[in-house]
């Protein structure tokens, strides 16, 4: 299949992809874009309609842990990474819901 | 006629001891972030660790409501932006979840109803925003809890109907023992799928309303866009596909604007956990791992116990009180004694502020231990009820405190005849009425007797020295 | 002696015979990293963590107790997480971020008692193949310093051709480790996908990523493979590897090693030289040539940048600017600041990768893409897998090229052709190391043996033979 992509798909996928490109930067997205999808017409070779999706490359199934509690980390080394915080939580604008 | 059809999503957390990837203790409340580690918390290059208690309870959950097991069931990642969302995935499960298929049955005003199931996944729980002015404070400590969403068909047609397949389901949850089910604590939550049509035509727009978390919330927030859309359609006007909120504090319903990509979830397979396998040997063990339900315990409690079906229902809404029931008849009680006494007084202080949740703040040895004082006379009804009130969300011992409260009856004949001939002399006209044949005075005199002993004089006896006066004056 | 010359081997013996302490071994490296220092190979050197890591390593050496990497040196890659020392990704976005535990693979390093000098420069999120996407900088390579190492891992190759470490560790999604060894004439070794943990690796495309190494022998690859693979709980996709114990072999006869007629298709000249050369090598050793084939081979790249762009994407989304790293300024709502930061700290090669990533998964698009793609997987798997059945390896070249010039590439989508023989092996999950076969105008060039799965020894034996018939056939 031949995709071409535009620019209101381009601004589309900045959206979910919660980016932002100005003018320039949006046309050179949009161009490679095109470019990925014309590599990706070699999927078009193949028929593999019968072939199952890889739902994972490995065989394991039933790796589980046992239901056992195990120390949580401190507060502190936790937040110390965190670019704003307060009382032992997270600080974000406020969220409209 | 425009008609409703609703079907609902159910959320309810499993009360495993750790959360559904990592060893952090799944424990409600808590201060912020410190029931957290690098797993729960989303930091870069950790991976899942999957409960494997969680998914025998999701799958129990689904033997318990009829479901089929999915013998092959892998998790996919749901993703979104949200900051209760530190990975900005949801690990759930998409096109293999646990279960598939079951029903929920109950009645309503009198007339049965199924509502069918979808499917039943396991998935985590997000964390909390706690708003604060301008700001959000963002807490970890539930992201990662393991939650079963429980998806029906779109079966029923009321508020009603949907509360009281909520009932049904609550219940049913907590007999199979996966959940604690406190609404209050949230952790059974409901979504609404709701549309309107006419009869007999093909299903409207449907709106979803999310994360009510009380019956009564359901309810109003049902009537609430049930109006709305009939206003909407009835003025010419379409329904807009949506996600909702209902402010339960003022009644009303809003779009919510900020999952404006929700329908774009981009689920693919999970690379980090690998899927789960069943055979019938395993579902088999975890089919005979649920606890009695709610079912067998009516037919118990009718023909074993000899309780009237009615009681058999009550007792059985909710397994704590079941259990509690069971637990002090095995304790040497009588059932019919102990059903009542559970019924007019447990529940009573057990279900307060019109909560869903049933909050019993007494165990089976020391209820059994008030129940067998009133049965051998040692404290009259009101004072087994007002000892209950008294040990109730205490560790007190009701023998104790029943003495502390001089609630124990007296039985000692000489001092109630010392009250009873003082009661007689100040009420002569009352005395003669009664001996001329006017028995409805009995009462009275028991009363009078009572409230000059302070409560304590034991009925029995008072009654005794009555019927010797009556004969005495026969003679 | 210079002790920076010695292989991972040759400086175990001397450090267990006492010749050397691990406090002069690992001064000798911090000081040829500070000497070397406009090659651009580490993020973060950590000198004095590093010095006091050797110290304890004498103290128990002292005190007769040993570890398979007692008090060598070793560079880490900087996506492996280490507990207190920033790992950055190269990113702007994880510039000051510190983590709160240890990759299972640095815990296993430790344990062994190995000296963790420095975490090495890469491409942003490990996405590239010549180094430049760093947001440190360009890595110049040691052979020639116009020159790009390779990427993602070119910091880590190119610390052990300069002679820095004698070993360090990458991690490989599409050819990260084989590729950055090619160029830098050091062996690269991708190990099964689950034979080393990833719990604690910095995930790029889960279902690709792997950790290796980087080794100047295939000798030392097997010794550290030994001490960095096996089954780890907190990675539910790890395996246990049995048959650990074995020495390698390097001895080929009787060996029947595969070439896929479409490997060798679009083979620059230098390249197709020493790979034939090496075919040459290995027949000459005893080794027996099948011709096989893989008809699939001219769709991996787009099932690769498919599936990897999709699960960079997701795995990319939780830089967002709340729980950690950096956070742009000047946001009104949560909304930007989510937008503002991923746009002012990711780089564009990222940028790239996520848009392609939520094209080919987002509604519509899906079952075109991502899941054509998934089915292909299976399909690719299957026909290395049924190539091998009647072989112990195949044989190919790394990459089509020697390094190119910094800066020479200017469009990315022609970058990624670069990986067109390395990125089936992800995509099949098998393990494959490039050992390093001679020059072509001066430049190194590697050769890539893959191997079933669990068959580290196997290649590595293989890689013994070339290493031995390079000895005397260094340069074409």
């Amino acid at each position: 299949m031949k995709r071409s992509v535009d620019a209101e798909e381009v601004a589309r996928l900045a959206k979910l992809s919660r980016l932002e490109f100005d003018g320039k930067q949006a046309e050179d997205m949009r161009g490679h874009l095109s470019k990925m999808l014309d590599y990706f017409d070699a999927l078009d070779s193949v028929d593999v309609s019968d072939v199952p999706p890889t739902a994972h490359i490995l065989s394991a199934v039933n790796v589980l842990r046992e239901d056992v509690v195990e120390p949580s980390t401190s507060n502190a080394e936790l937040l110390k990474n965190a670019p704003e915080s307060r009382d032992g939580a997270y600080v974000v604008p406020r969220v409209v819901e | 006629m425009l008609r409703p059809t609703i079907g609902c999503e159910v959320h309810c957390e499993l009360k495993t001891a750790t959360k559904l990837f990592c060893g952090c203790k799944n424990e409600f409340g808590g201060e912020p972030n410190t029931h957290c580690c690098p797993i729960c918390s989303g930091f870069p290059g950790t991976m899942p660790a999957l409960n494997a208690k969680a998914v025998e309870y999701a799958v129990r959950a689904g033997l318990a409501l009829g479901c089929n097991i999915n013998r092959f069931s892998k998790w996919d990642r749901k993703n979104y932006f949200y900051p209760d969302l530190p990975k900005a995935w949801q690990t759930s499960q998409y096109d293999l979840p646990l279960c598939v298929g079951g029903a929920v049955e109950f009645e309503v005003n009198g007339e049965k109803k199924r509502v069918r199931l979808n499917r039943i996944h396991l998935e985590e729980d997000a964390g909390k925003l706690i708003h604060d002015g301008g700001e959000s404070c963002v807490d970890y400590n539930r992201c990662g809890v393991p939650l079963i969403e429980i998806v029906t068909e779109p079966d029923m047609h009321s508020a009603e109907e949907v509360v009281a397949f909520l009932t049904e389901l609550k219940s049913v949850l907590k007999y199979t023992g996966v959940s604690d089910v406190k609404m209050q604590e949230g952790s059974l939550r409901c979504d609404v799928n709701l549309s309107m049509a006419e009869d007999g035509a093909p299903l409207g727009t449907r709106t979803e309303t999310k994360n009510l978390n009380s019956f009564r919330a359901v309810a109003r927030s049902v009537a609430f866009e049930i109006r709305r859309q009939t206003e909407v359609l009835e003025s010419g006007g379409i329904v807009e596909q949506e996600t909702r909120r209902f402010d339960d504090n003022k009644g009303v319903g809003y779009a919510m604007r900020s999952k404006e990509d929700a329908h774009d979830y981009r689920y693919f397979p999970e690379p980090d956990i690998m899927p789960v396998t069943f055979t019938e040997a395993d579902i088999q063990r975890i089919r005979s791992e649920i606890p009695e339900l709610k079912g067998p315990r009516v037919k118990r409690y009718t023909e074993k116990l000899g309780l009237p079906p009615y009681d058999a229902q009550v007792l059985t809404a909710d397994k704590a009180v079941s259990d509690l029931l069971d637990d002090v008849i095995a304790l040497g009680c009588d059932a019919k004694k102990t059903s009542n006494f559970i019924m007019s007084e447990v529940l009573r202080l057990a279900k307060t502020d019109g909560s869903e949740d049933v909050e019993l703040l007494i165990d089976a040895p020391r209820l059994a231990e008030i129940i067998s004082m009133q049965a051998k006379g040692e404290i009259n009804n009101l004072a087994a009820k007002q000892l209950l009130s008294a040990v109730w969300g205490t560790d007190a011992s009701p023998r104790k405190r029943a003495e502390e409260l001089n609630l124990l009856q007296s039985n000692d004949e000489g001092a109630i005849k010392a009250v009873f001939d003082k009661v007689l002399s100040d009420n002569p006209s009352q005395v003669a009425d009664f001996l001329s044949g006017n028995d409805k005075l009995r009462g009275y005199f028991v009363g009078q007797v009572m409230r000059a002993a302070g409560g304590k004089a034991n009925p029995k006896i008072v009654n005794e020295l009555l019927d010797r006066l009556v004969k005495e004056h026969k003679k | 002696m210079d002790v920076t010359d010695l292989s991972l081997g040759e400086l175990k013996a001397a450090l267990d015979s006492g010749k050397v302490s691990a406090v002069e071994a690992t001064q000798a490296a911090l000081n040829k990293i500070e000497r070397n220092k406009n090659l651009n190979n580490y993020v973060t050197v950590c000198g004095t963590e590093a010095l006091a890591a050797a110290f304890l390593a004498d103290e128990k050496r002292a005190k007769g107790e040993n570890g398979a990497l007692l008090g060598v040196p070793i560079a880490v890659k900087d996506n492996i997480s280490t507990e207190g020392i920033r790992t950055t990704c190269a990113s702007k976005f994880l510039k000051d971020y510190v983590p709160p535990y240890d990759a299972t693979v640095v815990k296993k390093l430790k344990d062994a008692g190995a000296v963790i000098v420095g975490k090495t420069n890469m491409d942003e999120f490990a996405m590239g193949s010549t180094d430049e996407t760093s947001a440190f900088g360009a890595v110049h390579s040691a052979v020639d310093a116009e020159r790009v190492p390779g990427g993602s891992s070119g910091g880590s190759a190119n610390t052990v051709a300069a002679g820095e470490v004698p070993c360090a560790l990458g991690s490989d999604t599409g050819g990260s480790i084989r590729q950055p060894a090619s160029y830098c004439g050091v062996v690269g070794l991708k190990p099964t996908y689950s034979a080393v943990s990833r719990y604690g690796l910095i995930a790029f495309a889960s279902s690709l990523d792997q950790i290796g190494t980087f080794t100047r022998t295939c000798d030392d690859a097997y010794a550290l493979y030994r001490v960095i693979c096996g089954k780890d709980k907190a990675d539910a996709t790890s395996s246990d590897i049995k048959n650990i114990t074995q020495e390698l072999n390097g001895d080929v006869r009787g060996k029947t090693i595969g070439i896929a007629d479409e490997f060798t298709k679009n083979l620059d000249g230098g390249v197709g030289k020493r790979f034939n050369a090496a075919v040459d090598a290995l027949k000459a050793q005893g080794a027996k040539i099948k011709s096989v084939s893989i008809k699939s081979f001219d769709t991996a790249l787009a099932v690769y940048y498919v599936i990897s762009s999709a699960e960079a994407a997701s795995n990319l989304s939780r830089y967002d600017g709340v729980k950690y790293g950096a956070r742009a300024e000047g946001y009104k709502d949560i909304a930007e600041l989510y937008t503002k930061s991923r746009t002012e700290f990711f780089g564009d090669e990222v940028k790239r990768r996520i848009m392609i990533g939520n094209y080919v998964l987002s509604s519509g698009y899906y079952d075109a893409y991502y899941l054509k793609a998934s089915r292909i997987r299976t399909l690719i798997a299957r026909e290395y897998n049924a190539a091998l059945c009647g072989c112990d390896a195949l044989i190919c070249p790394t990459a089509p090229t020697v390094a190119p010039k910094i800066g020479a590439q200017t469009d990315p989508a022609l970058t990624y052709l670069s990986d067109i023989y390395t990125v089936p092996v992800n995509i099949t999950g098998l393990p494959a190391v490039s050992v390093p076969f001679g020059t072509s105008d001066g430049l190194p060039v590697g050769v890539q043996i893959i191997g079933k799965a669990f068959d580290e020894a196997g290649i590595l034996g293989i890689g013994k033979a070339l290493e031995i018939a390079a000895g005397g056939n260094g340069n074409a």
